[in-house]
């Protein structure tokens, strides 16, 4: 009978994992896939797997893409529903992005400045013609190798700030928020915001940045800097009491510098907007540092009119794992709704019916 | 403001035997009593308690504090003070009204306690008053959410000011605090839904 | 299940809930906010209803998971199946039975009793949502319990249309105080959720809000003195159990106009038909 086959059950759902798992294996003549090879060469994905799953870790997040089908988004929420099982061993120092290793670093309103212009491994220049030599599997040509340059090389914003030209940050809670130990009030102060950013859908946050400069919520922005490198990160043991190195990540961070004209009290002075992202994300990071200038507006004593001015919708619809749920939970059974409505539709429209009647006679 | 002791030398009295279905045991006899005010739970029957814990209390503690929790702890228990940042890792504040957590064996201004806001009422604290005895002693009637009919509830030890405290807690809802009450290997809860009559 | 805590949730992340969860039953009504996990299972699979389950269930307990009213829907069995492999709890699919019923968009049909506690999923914890998308201002409504809005969006539907438009999610008051969203069951559950004597827990995991009924309180569904309440159900009987009083799924037999109904309930009917109870398609 047809209500027993709508209610699939046990069997359905084992042999849909099944099917699933037969689809990504592809076709068996050709060789599985194996992670390492997605942590290498697809190191992009990685960046981003890694960071809509706010945890670094290449090899995991490699293993996710590889169980996701390369759904990144998919892959982004294995990471995340494994990372919120791990125990919290400690938190590390705040990272010194100064003393990154560098590997790219650009500026794009000083023609030179200390360290100079680093243009490092980037698509920028590269004309988008598909390279049919990848399908051979061509080796490339060796890549010429500098001296990496190991002296600290002077955030660009740490410049204009020694001219006073940067509106200093206030000075920020002792100890930042976690979004993810405990839910953030309205209106959420920076630290908070910067969380949800970082790990926001890398889309949701270009749409938006991409709005800004189109006039919804215009903040007239230049890449300050945009810099790409390993930083190591350092924890203090309680028993020990000092800080050690437990190893290095590849970040790539962004400086916008925005002009702002200053209020009765204050001198005219350039605001900045931040961004940080796992692994080498240009568009990441310069998008989420439009949307944190954007969402500063209000300390700003700005009109918070755009819709990446609005922290509350900002934050409220950055993260994709929350977003692919909700908008995906719509395939569930809503058959009790529905036929509520149903029942509704099928009332108002006797009553309207009837009232139609009455009105002819 | 959190005073954390310099060290903390792990005290002779164990926690829970079976962390886990104890604090779920304990925590589900809170929540009935919390749901069901004033009916009387039995909780840490079995756990070794440090004196002058009693085993209810201590097995509240257990359940529901943490490093997240601060608690304020009166000086009548501070012999088991030890015990309670060993094992529960809490912060112990000096000011009751920064505590999430009151634990006390005397029924406190309530005034002086965190009462939430009326955006975030559940920022109210939780006081865990530690008592002779419940089921006997002064008689009240209860009325409110969680109870079908009015029903008696006694105690020992609540004070001759606690009605009138209770009203003027009980006038402050959304905001407010709420009571778990802890005798010997029993506890009963009063949420601040809750209205008290004298008898 | 290896590798993971009982109940998949590590201890201290049910000590937060179980805290939430505590205030919520203190405060009837009022969404307490808490530092939702992310769980192995989707937002909008029932995170939350999955964390309020896990954080309450102990190895005593049997387990019943219902999604549209039926123990068979896929997304029940998945839960039920998770809860079976991370807890190792006792499952049934009958009402009678279970000690925590884990629910989806229904209340069972049989009255629960004072052993029993019902957990809902969530979506939207905000009743107010509709008619305020802000969450910040929302907050202010509720504290000031100024609900007018919610009255004239009622009272307008009724000028307009000759009856309240919200079939499901319809807006209740609990205990006098706070608006609350019951889920979106069928307004034909509504009459259940007042003065029921199990607890009833609702869970809203990508909303972050966990919120409670406590047995026996009072909860009203909005109306007006000229317009009272009414809970609606589809106007036949169960095809299987010959039921005139429980609510009925409606099913597509032809491409003909064919109809047929049977009870979402599905533990009720399968008790119905145990008893002798039929229907025209028995």
């Amino acid at each position: 009978m047809a209500y027993v086959a709508v209610k699939g059950g046990e069997r359905a759902i084992e042999a849909a994992h099944a099917w699933r798992a037969e689809a990504r294996r592809g076709d068996p003549a050709l060789p599985a896939l194996d992670p390492a090879q997605i942590e290498g060469q697809l190191g992009r994905a990685v960046d981003r797997a890694m960071a809509e799953g706010s945890l670094y870790d290449r090899k995991l997040a490699a293993l996710a893409i590889a169980q996701a089908e390369g759904d990144l988004i998919e892959a982004a929420f294995l990471l995340r529903a494994y990372r919120t099982t791990l125990p919290r061993f400690g938190a590390s120092l705040p990272l010194d992005t100064e003393r990154m290793a560098i590997r790219r670093r650009i500026s794009a309103i000083f023609k030179d400045l200390p360290g100079g212009q680093v243009l490092g491994p980037t698509t920028d220049y590269t004309h988008r013609l598909l390279d049919f030599g990848l399908r051979d599997g061509q080796a490339p040509p060796a890549a010429p190798v500098a001296d990496p340059d190991r002296a600290p090389m002077p955030r660009v914003a740490d410049i204009l700030a020694a001219e006073d030209l940067i509106r200093p940050d206030p000075p920020a809670a002792a100890e930042p928020a976690d979004i993810t130990r405990a839910a953030p009030g309205f209106p959420p102060p920076r630290d908070a915001r910067l969380q949800s950013l970082a790990r926001g859908d890398e889309g949701f946050l270009l749409g938006l940045g991409y709005s800004t400069q189109r006039g919804y919520g215009g903040s007239h922005p230049f890449a300050g800097e945009i810099r790409m490198g390993a930083v190591s990160v350092e924890i203090v043991p309680e028993e020990l009491g000092f800080a050690i190195d437990i190893g290095e990540i590849v970040l790539t961070e962004c400086q916008m510098v925005n002009q702002f004209a200053g209020t009765k009290t204050e001198p005219a002075r350039f605001t900045t907007g931040y961004g940080l992202a796992f692994g080498h994300a240009d568009r990441r990071a310069m998008a989420m540092a439009l949307v944190d200038r954007a969402l500063q507006a209000r300390e700003l004593g700005e009109d918070a009119t755009a819709p990446a001015q609005d922290a509350e919708f900002v934050l409220g619809h950055a993260d994709n794992i929350e977003a692919t749920g909700f908008v995906e939970h719509l395939k569930l059974p809503h058959y009790v709704d529905f036929q509520s409505e149903i029942e509704a539709v099928r009332r108002l429209r006797a009553m309207a019916a009837t009232a139609l009647a009455e009105a002819a006679e | 403001m959190s005073v954390a002791p310099a060290t903390v030398v792990p005290p002779d009295r164990p926690g829970f035997a079976d962390p886990v279905a104890d604090a779920q045991a304990t925590f589900r006899a809170v929540l009935d009593a919390l749901a069901r005010p004033g009916r009387i739970h039995p909780a840490g029957v079995g756990l070794d308690a440090p004196a002058p814990l009693a085993p209810a209390t201590a097995a509240l503690l257990l359940t529901l504090v943490d490093p997240d929790t601060p608690i304020w702890l009166a000086p009548a228990l501070a012999a088991a003070r030890d015990w309670i940042v060993f094992h529960c890792g809490a912060p112990l504040v000096a000011d009751p009204g920064a505590a999430a957590f009151v634990v006390t064996t005397e029924l406190p201004p309530l005034d002086r306690l965190a009462a939430g806001s009326d955006e975030a009422p559940e920022a109210g604290a939780s006081v865990i008053l530690q008592l002779a005895a419940l089921g006997t002693g002064p008689r009240m009637r209860l009325t409110g959410p969680g109870l079908a009919a009015p029903s008696l509830f006694a105690a020992t030890g609540l004070g001759a000011g606690f009605v009138a405290a209770w009203w003027a807690n009980r006038a402050l809802f959304p905001r407010g605090i709420d009571l778990l009450l802890c005798a010997g290997t029993e506890l009963a809860a009063l949420p601040r839904s809750v209205s008290v009559e004298a008898l | 299940m290896n590798g993971y805590n009982f109940a998949y949730l590590d201890e201290q992340t049910k000590r937060m809930i179980r805290r939430a969860i505590l205030k919520a039953v203190a405060i009837p009504g009022h969404q307490v906010p808490f530092a939702s996990r992310e769980m192995p299972l989707p937002y909008g699979w029932g995170t939350g209803g999955i964390q309020v389950t896990a954080s309450i269930l102990g190895r005593e307990d049997v387990l019943k998971v219902i999604d549209q009213g039926a123990d068979d829907t896929t997304n029940a069995v998945s839960i039920r199946r998770f809860f079976a492999a991370t807890a190792g709890v006792q499952t049934t699919t009958r009402t009678a039975d279970a000690s925590v019923i884990q629910t989806r968009h229904r209340i069972p049909e049989a009255p629960l009793t004072e052993q029993q506690i019902l957990v809902y999923q969530v979506p939207q914890p905000e009743p107010l949502y509709r008619l305020e998308p802000s969450r910040a201002e929302t907050t202010r409504m509720h504290a000031l319990a100024e609900y007018g809005a919610m009255h004239v969006k009622l009272y307008e539907d009724i000028a307009r249309l000759g009856q309240v438009a919200i079939s499901y999610d319809y807006p209740v008051m609990v205990n006098g105080r706070y608006l609350t969203s019951p889920s979106p069951i069928p307004a034909f559950d509504n009459p259940k959720l007042h003065r029921m004597p199990a607890l009833q827990l609702f869970g809203a995991g990508r909303e972050k809000r966990i919120y409670a009924i406590p047995p026996y309180t009072d909860v009203r569904s909005l109306d007006f003195e000229d317009h009272p309440f009414r809970p609606h159900r589809a106007d036949a009987a169960c095809a299987l159990c010959g039921s005139r009083q429980s609510y009925l799924d409606e099913v597509v037999t032809d491409n003909r106009g064919g109809r047929m109904f049977v009870c979402s309930d599905t533990d009720h009917c399968a008790s119905r038909r145990a008893a002798g109870c039929e229907g025209v398609a028995a």
